[in-house]
Order: C-alpha cells, then sequence, then structure tokens
C-alpha cells in the first residue's frame, strides 16, 4: 500500500521533481565507461552530478516539508517503485545516444522552463534551489540542442537515428504538461508552477532545435501517462534494483 | 571513433591573467570543442574564459632545432635587466 496519499500538495510536489532529476541523473550515469568518446562521457557524467545535487537538494526538502523524519537516502533509497513520483520519459531505458539525446532535449527543455518560473515559487527554498538549477540545465538543454542539431544535420545514419530517436522518447512528452490534480492546490498557493503555461515556449523551442536539425517532429505512437501517481513502465523496477541494492544490502553504509 | 580531430585548449583562471595551455580534447568541431573544454577542464571553477585552436593549426618548433633556436641566448646574461641600479626613491617598479 502506497504511503503518499497522506502527502500534502507541497509535498507531493517537491517529491515529484526531486524524483524526475534522481531518475534521470541514474539514467546519465549508466552511460559513464560506454559514451562514444571519453569527452562525451566526462559530459554526460557532469549532467548527471548536475541533476543529482538538485535531487539531493529537492529530497532533502520533501523530507523537510513531510516532517516524518525522512532524510535524502531514505527517499532515494527506502521507498519502492509505486512510492516515484517522476515522469515517466525520465525512467525509460537511455537506447542509444541518439534516444538519450531526444530526450534530453525534451526533458532539459522543460527542466529550464519549470526552474525558471519556480526561482519565484513562494516557497523560498524551492526558489533558491531553482535559482541554482537553472544555470544548470541552460547548459543541459544547449549540449541536447547541440548534438540534437549535429546528428539531425549531420550524416545520413545520424539523422535516421536521431528521427527515431525522437520517436521512442514522444509518448512520454504530453505527460509532461499533464496538470497533476494530487498538486493542484501547490500551484493555487503559488509554490508550483502550472504545467500547461510551459507548453508553449517549451514547443517553440524544442520544435525550432528539431526544425534546424533538418529532422521532423513525430506523432507519438502512443500516449504514457501516470508517473505522478506512482505508476510506471517496466524498465522502472530494473533502474530501482540497481540503484537501491546497495544501500538495501548495507543499509547506513558511508564511504 | 578516432576521427575526431585534436584541440588544444587554453583557459584564463582570473580576469587580468593571460590564457594558459591546459591541455587538449577531441571534438567534432569548434563549438563541440568549447563544450567539452568547460566540462573537462573547468568542472572546479578553473577559468573564466576559454580558447579552444585545431592542434593542426599549431606550428611549434622542433626538438632538432632546440640548440640552434635556444642554447644561443643562455650566455647572454647581458639581456637580463639586473645590471641597473634603481634608485630607492622609486616605488612600484
Amino acid at each position: 500500500m502506497s504511503s503518499l496519499t497522506a502527502l500534502d500538495a507541497r509535498t507531493r510536489y517537491v517529491l515529484g521533481l526531486g524524483d524526475d532529476a534522481l531518475i534521470m541523473s541514474h539514467r546519465l550515469g549508466e552511460w559513464i565507461t560506454r559514451a562514444p568518446q571519453l569527452e562525451e562521457d566526462v559530459a554526460l557524467a557532469n549532467l548527471g552530478l548536475d541533476l543529482l545535487g538538485q535531487a539531493r537538494a529537492l529530497l532533502t526538502h520533501a523530507g523537510a516539508l513531510e516532517g516524518a523524519g525522512r532524510d535524502e537516502d531514505a527517499l532515494a533509497y527506502r521507498r519502492d517503485e509505486r512510492d516515484f513520483l517522476n515522469l515517466q520519459i525520465v525512467e525509460i531505458p537511455n537506447g542509444d545516444f541518439a534516444v538519450t539525446t531526444a530526450r534530453a532535449l525534451a526533458f532539459s527543455a522543460y527542466q529550464f522552463e519549470l526552474y525558471t518560473r519556480l526561482a519565484e515559487s513562494s516557497d523560498e527554498t524551492l526558489a533558491a534551489i531553482a535559482a541554482k538549477a537553472v544555470k544548470e540545465v541552460a547548459y543541459h538543454r544547449d549540449h541536447a540542442t547541440q548534438w540534437t542539431l549535429r546528428l539531425g544535420d549531420g550524416t545520413e545514419e545520424g539523422h535516421r537515428r536521431m528521427q527515431a530517436g525522437l520517436a521512442v522518447v514522444w509518448p512520454y512528452v504530453d505527460e509532461i504538461f499533464e496538470p497533476d490534480p494530487n498538486t493542484a492546490a501547490a500551484v493555487h498557493d503559488g509554490v508550483a508552477v502550472d504545467v500547461t503555461v510551459m507548453y508553449e515556449p517549451w514547443r517553440q523551442y524544442v520544435h525550432g532545435v528539431i526544425d534546424e536539425a533538418t529532422l521532423a517532429v513525430p506523432e507519438a505512437s502512443f500516449r504514457a501517462t501516470g508517473g505522478r501517481q506512482g505508476i510506471h513502465t517496466e524498465s522502472m523496477g530494473y533502474l530501482l534494483a540497481e540503484m537501491q541494492h546497495l544501500h538495501r544490502a548495507h543499509p547506513g553504509a558511508t564511504w | 571513433m578516432n576521427d575526431w580531430p585534436l584541440w588544444e585548449v587554453f583557459v584564463r583562471a582570473r580576469r587580468g591573467l593571460s590564457h594558459q595551455h591546459v591541455g587538449s580534447l577531441h571534438a567534432p568541431d569548434a563549438q563541440m570543442a568549447l563544450r567539452n573544454a568547460r566540462d573537462i577542464y573547468t568542472r572546479r571553477s578553473e577559468g573564466v574564459s576559454i580558447w579552444v585552436v585545431p592542434a593542426s593549426e599549431i606550428t611549434a618548433s622542433s626538438p632538432d632545432e632546440k640548440d640552434a633556436f635556444f642554447d644561443p641566448a643562455g650566455d647572454k646574461t647581458y639581456r637580463h635587466p639586473t645590471f641597473y641600479n634603481i634608485p630607492d626613491e622609486v616605488q612600484h617598479l
């Protein structure tokens, strides 16, 4: 049984954002030693570490808001799949470098719009976290943009793979801009950002990049939903097993 | 993928200092070289400005020419400005 039903809207909102950053960070970390070039290996790890830092701050804040004594580690390592509130776009497997790039473009462009607005949140802690994070995700967005342009408007093979990567990711895009009824009160209080206002600026940026890269905005083959309610894809359980097993096998382990 | 060209990276640590050579990296083009340099050489706040230069564009002196290039300067100590007496009144020199 999920323990989340008792959480108030603000705690739930912060937890969702923290989970987005945490799970995306884990996926980027999976590229370490596997990237196409040593330089790109370091770059992806850097992006992942930025997100891990955001996750730590957000989960710590969520734990404080919840007031049940759970710290960042308890929230990251001791929750089960149904208690994670991240969007499904961050949990789908990395695929090839083009899938990773397509996901990074969609997600970092969203995070950029989000943190820009969240820096004005009535929750001062959240506003401070967002103000710092927006500079990081501005770089993430640029990194994804540069690669989308080079793969899309480069060789025939790069173009084909980048277009295929967009097709893998696009079914998960709509969920980003789906209002979550469980956190509507936080939007009303000026704590959270209304996701619907971010769609248009996101669309302009992302579609502009796809256009410039000589690619086509794909039709989503289906429409994913449910991440903010703790509903996840098949790959989420495997991800958590890898992410959590050390902490669960050796509780309180430090290094 | 070993076909990416090599770039030499220069980082300026602070305003007022000159760019210093810090190392090299591979990148497909100049813009990506700048970004890779940012990730590899400035992740601990080492710099405020980066230059990248294609390694192939650098003309270097040859080790074979070392004697002809550099040894003649070795015994010309009069080129060092150490033979002037500086008056005590001169400050900030």
